[in-house]
């Protein structure tokens, strides 16, 4: 095995068109457990720590933020808590202290785990993800697309994810994730919203209840729809109840050690209609944003 | 591969480290201080707890490559010499040490909460101590000393 030490970004795309089967390593707190347990014996170990700007994050002039994909956990709690409220709620719910300060969002795109947290958020906030490869260069893939399978994702074997991009929230988000505890807890399931005010839109995503993160577009629409805006009544309960429906039925998840298909699908209906409620109420109180 | 870093201040080379090794397997087998505790590997414990860089993390889970050049202090880089640091006092006082074995752990971690937290909450201290788990589950002790060690520095800045 090898360990590779680029400390810049191109010398880190050199080296992944080297040795594509080459893992890349931030914060480690997947990739060495996968080691300490032998479960996987990559040829080459990529360690991304020292390329100073994946852990650093800008305002683009399209006005989006784009965030660097070593950025850990904690950072964005503490950096980027009052513009992406949602995702950082589910930063929260990362591990523990200890995995907050090392995890990274890249690190969580990289496994494409169908449970892991920030993915609901990202969804819910139309986040863009900006890969890169010495030989094609930067593209940039909608989160929506990026998840292709159970542990799987767009990442093609040459490329390394550099960073996200999204808006700051321009209206409330929230995120809710179930579990057996508050720490250390991988989510049975979990769901991200956030509104759109501007259009007029709802974002979604569902986390650990189908082979990849995804979106629940029929649940999206018919919320967006009935949902009075510019008037900004009071939400319908049946609505809420309604909306809650929709999104476990855009879910399709398993029986697995974690829970059951029956109840992920009752638990999606539940937070999904809660999560709405509390950020319609931010709303009608006039928060743009939720507080961080 | 051979790994250069500071230990608890110290400079230290560890050779014939296997490129996935754990910086928590080379404290305590290549540079031989075992204070770090070795029990889940994969995060979930908090037994081997260090400070990388001034940052805790889980040692089991940094690549031991990813500690060259990098500054490590450990549970045995908490007291002066022979005097315990007061969060290490604390614990004895309060009988938070019952196997041991999550102690190390639960010290390092206690000890940066209290340096970034002057008075920490129960809240506060529960989130921070969240990732250290105690199977002899001496939890409220453990609390205690925290409290203890917090109110002592506190009244110290005073």
């Amino acid at each position: 095995m090898e360990f590779l030490r680029p400390t810049s970004w191109g010398e880190a795309l050199a080296a992944k068109a080297d040795a594509p089967g080459a893992v890349p390593i931030a914060g480690g707190t997947d990739v060495m457990v996968e080691l300490n347990f032998d479960k996987h014996r990559p040829e080459a170990l990529l360690d991304l720590n020292r390329v100073g700007e994946l852990a650093t994050w800008s305002e683009e002039e399209d006005g989006r933020l784009r965030v660097g994909a070593a950025v850990p956990y904690a950072r964005i709690i503490g950096e980027l808590g009052g513009r992406l409220p949602g995702l950082a709620m589910a930063a929260r719910t990362v591990g523990s202290p200890q995995i907050r300060n090392r995890g990274t969002v890249g690190g969580n795109l990289g496994a494409a785990s169908p449970a892991g947290d920030s993915h609901p958020p990202l969804l819910a906030a139309d986040a863009e993800i900006e890969v890169e490869s010495a030989a094609r260069g930067t593209r940039m893939i909608p989160a929506g697309e990026f998840y292709t399978g159970v542990k799987r994702s767009a990442l093609a074997p040459d490329e390394l994810i550099r960073a996200f991009h999204v808006r700051p929230a321009e209206g409330p988000q929230q995120f809710s994730k179930i579990g057996t505890r508050n720490a250390m807890v991988i989510a049975v399931c979990s769901f991200g919203l956030a509104l759109h005010p501007s259009d007029q839109r709802i974002g979604t995503g569902i986390g650990s209840a189908a082979p990849t993160p995804r979106r629940a577009f029929e649940a999206e629409e018919y919320a967006a729809g009935e949902l009075d805006w510019a008037g900004r009544s009071p939400l319908d309960e049946r609505v809420a109840r309604r909306f809650g429906e929709l999104a476990a039925r855009a879910a399709a998840p398993i029986d697995d050690v974690r829970g059951t298909a029956e109840y992920r699908l009752h638990a999606l209906s539940v937070m999904a209609r809660r999560t709405l409620t509390w950020a319609w109420k931010d709303y009608l109180n006039g928060g743009a944003t939720a507080c961080a | 591969m051979r790994v250069n870093f500071t230990v608890n201040g110290v400079e230290q080379t560890a050779d014939d480290v296997w490129e996935g090794e754990s910086l928590l397997y080379v404290l305590r087998e290549r540079v031989g201080l075992p204070g770090s505790k070795n029990a889940c590997e994969q995060g979930e414990c908090g037994s081997c707890t260090v400070y990388l860089d001034g940052t805790p993390v889980c040692a089991c889970l940094v690549a031991a490559g990813q500690a060259e050049g990098r500054e490590v202090r450990t549970v045995e880089g908490l007291a002066d010499g022979e005097r315990l640091d007061p969060i290490q006092e604390a614990f004895v006082e309060c009988g938070a040490v019952q196997c041991g074995f999550c102690t190390p752990g639960l010290l390092v971690q206690a000890h940066d909460l209290i340096e970034r937290v002057p008075e920490p909450s129960d809240p506060e201290i529960r989130e921070a101590l969240a990732g250290n788990l105690c199977r002899c589950t001496g939890y409220e002790k453990i609390l205690d000393a925290v409290r203890l060690a917090a109110a002592r520095k506190a009244e110290a800045g005073r």
